[in-house]
């Protein structure tokens, strides 16, 4: 009867983790805010998440003289102080991809955001890694499901 | 433990379990989380095509749409999203047929007769300026960046193995004698080509079967995940030999940082790991053009970082990357950048 009810509750607890499984390569969402808007509260949303804020690059210089008509198109990056020390040092291959970053851009009166999904990562770790980059993974959904909100 | 709570739990478990509850899916939550970034909210288009455009919706039918949700376009940015469940997929067909009115078109899987070779021929005089000699479709991938731009979408690719296996040829005949009203893509009667002359065109078009283009075969998840070198120069000489390299490359420098930096108060962060940020904007713009997602690889990166007194060089493999965006085109772009890292760290480490 234990190893039934044990049986169950492994069942039952690996469909309700699947339930938020995500199987992209990429994690994209539109909002409809301008631009500045979406930009303070992306990173409202990712430091309610625990991160820190580490910097906001632009990545327009010289855009608008290539025709654009924006030079709206910042990368945020962002992290947890301790995690990425540990990180850095015990997974090497892990070091170039951190901080973890999200591109913002306008799109019109909308505002896309952008990342790769870290599950691409776990190649470079083992198990205490992948735990890691499951928990990336969901607060990035997370995140741009809250982004993806008008208010 | 008591039996009671274990109930409990498994109960609340079963009725968070979509699997086990069967909950209708949610097309338009599912839209959005998947779909709208590229088509925008209400289908009008962006990156992707403009799904609310009536025309487009009175041209294909639901397997058409739920065929090349699956599927995608391999290599032409639009992903398959073969990991979402069947009614999933429906679901989110059925919430895109909510913004027209008009009941969607039904068509057989019949083949249409007719003779290539002059379908070829008519398709050279009136398709390729848009499709592509071989059916490649237009460049780019139609984000408009805020960009003025000429056309409403970006010429699908004809031959790509997605399009194919989605477009029935009643659907391709029915939108070469319509058009597609809204979009550059005209009415081949209006064109003066007749029913006959369309068959062969659909015939010809049918043919790009064999030899249509695939993504590109780049086995990207055999791709390590960065580059590695390992300087016989002290850290500091090693920083510095990489801004010169970067220089040397036609890039400038736009940023020397510890990785810490900004996470821990200043003064504290690890002074052995350090990122030599730099760009080239003519670059840039050409990678934004080819795929306005590429912010994800900028600004170019190599970090020096010092460990049991070996220094390192390190930076990401731009072809591992690149295969994350089902862009055949950008890939062409990271095989040049994943050349141009190669040189600028063994010039550093020389």
């Amino acid at each position: 009867m234990k190893s039934l009810l044990v049986g169950i509750i492994f069942l039952a607890t690996s469909l309700f983790l699947n339930q938020t499984a995500f199987a992209a390569h990429m994690l994209m969402a539109r909002t409809p805010q301008s631009f500045p808007e979406a930009m303070l509260k992306l990173q409202e949303v990712i430091r309610n998440k625990g991160y820190v804020v580490s910097r906001v690059q632009r990545v327009d210089i010289g855009l608008t003289s290539s025709g654009y008509q924006t030079d709206k198109y910042r990368v945020v990056f962002y992290g947890v102080p301790e995690e990425i020390a540990r990180l850095s040092k015990k997974y090497p291959a892990l070091i170039s991809y951190l901080p973890l970053k999200i591109s913002i851009f306008a799109e019109g009166k909308d505002t896309i955001l952008v990342t790769a999904n870290p599950q691409h990562l776990k190649k470079a770790g083992d198990a205490a890694l992948a735990r890691a980059i499951n928990k990336w993974e969901r607060d990035l959904v997370d995140i741009f499901a809250e982004m993806r909100e008008e208010e | 433990m008591p039996r009671q709570p274990i109930y409990a739990y498994i109960l609340v478990l079963l009725f968070l379990s979509p699997g086990l509850v069967h909950a209708a899916p949610n097309g338009q939550q599912l839209y959005l989380q998947h779909c709208a970034a590229c088509h925008g909210n209400e289908g009008n288009g962006g990156v992707g095509v403009p799904l609310a455009l009536p025309a487009f919706q009175a041209s294909v039918d639901d397997q058409f749409l739920v065929d090349t949700v699956r599927l995608g376009r391999p290599g032409r940015v639009m992903p398959g999203f073969s990991f979402l469940k069947q009614q999933e997929i429906h679901a989110i067909v059925t919430h895109i047929r909510t913004w027209v009115t008009a009941t969607p078109p039904e068509f057989g899987k019949a083949r249409i007769k007719g003779d290539i070779k002059r379908g070829k021929q008519l398709y050279a005089q009136h398709c390729t300026a848009c499709h592509g000699a071989n059916g490649e479709g237009g460049h780019g991938t139609g984000v408009t960046f805020s960009r003025p731009r000429d056309l409403p979408i970006i010429a699908p690719s004809l031959s790509n193995s997605g399009f194919l296996t989605a477009a029935s040829d009643q659907l391709i005949k029915k939108t070469l004698i319509e058009g597609r009203k809204g979009t550059p893509m005209l009415s081949a009667v209006e064109r003066g080509l007749t029913e006959k002359d369309v068959d062969d065109v659909v015939a010809f078009v049918r043919s790009f079967e064999d030899h249509s283009i695939p993504a590109d075969h780049l086995d990207f998840a055999a791709e390590p995940l960065t580059m590695e070198y390992e300087s016989p120069f002290s850290f500091d000489k090693t920083i510095e030999k990489v801004k010169q390299a970067v220089i040397g490359m036609n890039f400038r420098v736009i940023r020397e940082q510890k990785l810490e930096e900004g996470l821990v108060e200043q003064g504290k962060e690890n002074p052995k790991q350090v990122m030599v940020y730099f760009c080239n904007f003519q670059l840039l713009n050409e990678a934004l053009a080819v795929d306005p997602r590429v912010g994800l690889f900028l600004p170019c990166r190599v970090t020096i970082l010092e460990e049991k007194g070996k220094v390192k060089l390190v930076a990401i493999n731009p072809k591992r990357l690149s295969g994350l965006f089902n862009n055949n085109e950008l890939n062409k772009l990271c095989e040049g950048m994943y050349e141009t890292y190669t040189e600028i760290m063994e010039e550093a480490t020389l």
